[in-house]
């Protein structure tokens, strides 16, 4: 990992701490006013009908140029997916925004923080996305289990209808109706066509593509679908200029981002940082360092679970990026951080994750419902070492069986934590197994129990 | 996937309450007209918060509302794990996160306490007030471990914490939802750092500012066909 992290700006120098001042959501703790006023105070909704008045080519090229990669976790670029929408209106068939808020990988909790504290910049970005897609609706598809964001979400909401900055004959010159729906807790409905069909009121069973929805999605018109944080910060792109986001990052990888840091460091926290920040320093600077000091360090899950975790010894210098993280063989994912230390049972953190992603399936696809439930139980026995040495490679062949066998991507999800662990840890679960048949304590207050 | 049926003793009917069907007509106006079925889930979380949990009677009740068959609205009662299909506990139901972020940070001692206190999960303590259950992780990873009772998130919860919790719901108070570190949501403990320049919230920002890089005829934008 010897690549520069250089900004293409020159003003300063990338690597280091984000100003304040380049920060876009200035009120991610809820520590001040999350109302219009307060959100007006902080910026939003200012130039608003500027933005909408320069017409879907410029909103899409502008936000091409800002170089934002989608923030739900597989950093596709936003510009260019709200340029496949149809370019017009036609036979009656209306477009539809969609925004993913059903965030439920495990580790991600950032639109959370953006729905509670600082929802007027979502309801502005939706607006103006639904601009440059020519769609008069949008649906809010919130988590059932965000009661409380929901609410929340709803009063700001009802404040912009107010104000008159939504609805019909607003201020803004362009009809807008804005709601919210809310799912009921499963997972698998933030993939984006399990979404639509779980918001037409069905299972949330993902669909075959094509056609895609920008062809055919909610109600089979013209959706799209983007995650919260993709939407929230399109205002303030616009209103610094496409220059600006692009300024922050190595080249491909523009912007600041919002990481969710859990798990074992000492302040675990969610930061607005920019992208390819070095993983030491997002770790040392804002979240207190790694519990018990850095060279406590022993693995991390760095994009959310579904990516494969990597080791210590790759995380020294590495940029918290798409790029870099994509040639470790794992991702950026929603950057939720999870950092595992040395007291951590890796086998069971990756037990618990296969835990999740059996509960999760939807039981669409066969190599998906029943190699979940495989998988976890073979990596239950993993965990305690009640495994045959012979087993790790099956339970690795059958996760390249699932792996790209699937409709959606929950079946790569599943497989992947595995593979990740096996990669860089195989020699533990080795050592587990090892250690189990020849009858020795391996965990600290177990006990032998006759094999017969 | 996880196996879920109704459960075997059901009421002898259903009917919304004339609050709760307000709200039900509220979620249904959001769709269009012929799309009804979309409020299927919002009528359901309706009936579920009137009666604690959803019957068979209340499934068939959203089904004649929505025009749906049966089976559809079943098979989204299933389907999604939020709907309770048995009765849960009436004064506390604690949904207790137990994916890897908050496991790491200490759910399995959160987890003790529950069935010291309450008992198994899944299963209503004998006076009908407690129960508990495990879920997969319900998105405040930040402020591991946490758990969510009666819809609402306590969170940096320790054994103590939460037991002191569960005593007061049973002594009948209503504790307050959120950190229980001292924290206002997911920022450094103690230790802000980042968005402290007062730069940012004396109303500078909202001055009226030219944006960047517009197209030098705006009217350009009426040239598009109407939408």
């Amino acid at each position: 990992m010897s690549a520069p992290i250089h900004s293409i700006r020159k003003a300063r120098v990338m690597v280091g701490i984000l100003e304040d001042k380049d920060r876009i959501f200035t009120n991610l703790y809820g520590l001040q006013d999350w109302g219009l006023e307060g959100a007006k105070a902080r910026g939003c909704w200012n130039g608003t009908k500027d933005i909408l008045d320069a017409g879907r080519d410029w909103i899409i090229e502008n936000m091409k140029n800002s170089g934002l990669r989608g923030r739900g976790g597989a950093g596709f670029s936003t510009g260019l997916k709200w340029s496949f929408m149809p370019k017009e209106v036609k036979d009656g068939r209306p477009h539809y925004l969609v925004v993913n808020a059903d965030e439920s990988e495990p580790g991600t909790c950032k639109d959370r923080e953006i729905m509670r504290h600082d929802p007027h910049l979502l309801i502005e970005g939706c607006l103006i996305a639904s601009r440059a897609m020519l769609a008069h609706a949008c649906y809010i598809y919130i988590r059932g289990e965000y009661v409380f964001e929901r609410e929340r979400l709803e009063a700001a909401i009802k404040q912009a209808y107010d104000a008159k900055l939504v609805g019909k004959d607003n201020v803004h010159g362009w009809d807008f109706e804005i709601y919210v729906h809310h799912g009921a807790g499963a997972y698998i409905c933030g993939e984006e066509t399990a979404l639509l069909e779980s918001l037409e009121g069905k299972k949330g069973q993902p669909r075959l593509k094509p056609p895609f929805p920008a062809g055919a999605g909610l109600y089979g018109m013209p959706t799209t679908v983007n995650n919260v944080e993709s939407i929230a910060v399109a205002g303030t792109i616009l209103r610094r200029g496409a220059s600006w986001f692009a300024g922050f990052g190595r080249p491909n990888n523009a912007g600041t981002k919002l990481f969710c840091v859990s798990g074992h460091v000492n302040l675990p926290c969610n930061v607005e940082e920019a992208m390819s920040i070095p993983f030491r320093q997002l770790m040392e600077d804002h979240c207190g360092g790694i519990r018990g000091g850095w060279g406590n360090l022993k693995a991390v899950i760095p994009g959310g679970s579904s990516v494969p975790m990597i080791p210590a010894e790759q995380c020294e210098d590495l940029p918290m990026d798409f790029d870099a993280l994509r040639n470790l063989r794992s991702g950026l994912g929603t950057a939720a951080v999870i950092v595992m230390d040395k007291s951590t049972d890796l086998v069971r953190a990756i037990a618990r994750l296969s835990y999740f992603y059996k509960h999760e399936s939807c039981g669409q696809c066969t190599p998906c419902r029943e190699g979940t439930g495989w998988m976890w139980r073979v990596m239950e026995r993993m965990a305690t070492g009640e495994a045959d040495p012979k087993e790790i490679d099956t339970l690795l062949d059958v996760t390249t069986q699932v792996e790209g066998h699937t409709i959606c991507a929950l079946g790569d999800a599943a497989a992947w934590p595995i593979q990740g662990l096996f990669r860089h840890f195989r020699h533990e679960v080795e050592e587990r197994i090892a250690s189990y048949r020849s009858g020795r304590l391996h965990v600290q207050g177990a006990k032998l129990i006759a094999a017969e | 996937m996880s196996v879920r049926r109704l459960a075997k003793e059901q009421p002898a009917s259903f009917a919304f309450s004339t609050e709760s069907q307000a709200k039900a007509d509220w979620w249904k106006a959001k769709y269009p007209a012929v799309r009804k079925q979309s409020a299927v889930i919002p009528m359901l979380w309706l009936a579920q918060k009137q009666e604690g949990w959803i019957s068979e009677p209340a499934i068939q009740e959203i089904a004649k509302q929505l025009e749906m068959p049966v089976i559809r609205v079943l098979e989204v009662a299933t389907f999604y794990v939020m709907f309770q299909l048995a009765p849960v506990g009436k004064t506390a139901f604690v949904q207790l996160c137990g994916t890897t972020p908050c496991q790491l940070r200490g759910a399995l001692d959160l987890r003790s306490v529950l069935e010291k206190k309450i008992g198994p999960a899944h299963t209503v303590s004998a006076d009908g007030k407690f129960s508990w259950e495990e879920v997969e992780c319900l998105g405040a990873c930040c402020n591991a471990p946490m758990a969510a009772i009666n819809d609402y998130y306590y969170e940096d919860l320790t054994p103590e914490s939460l037991s002191a919790i569960l005593d007061d719901f049973a002594a009948g108070k209503a504790p307050q939802p959120g950190s229980y570190e001292g924290r206002k949501s997911s920022e450094p403990k103690d230790k802000v750092q980042t968005l402290t320049d007062p730069k940012l919230y004396d109303g500078s920002a909202a001055k009226k500012i030219k944006i960047p890089n517009l197209p030098e005829k705006p009217k350009k934008a009426k040239a598009e066909p109407a939408a």
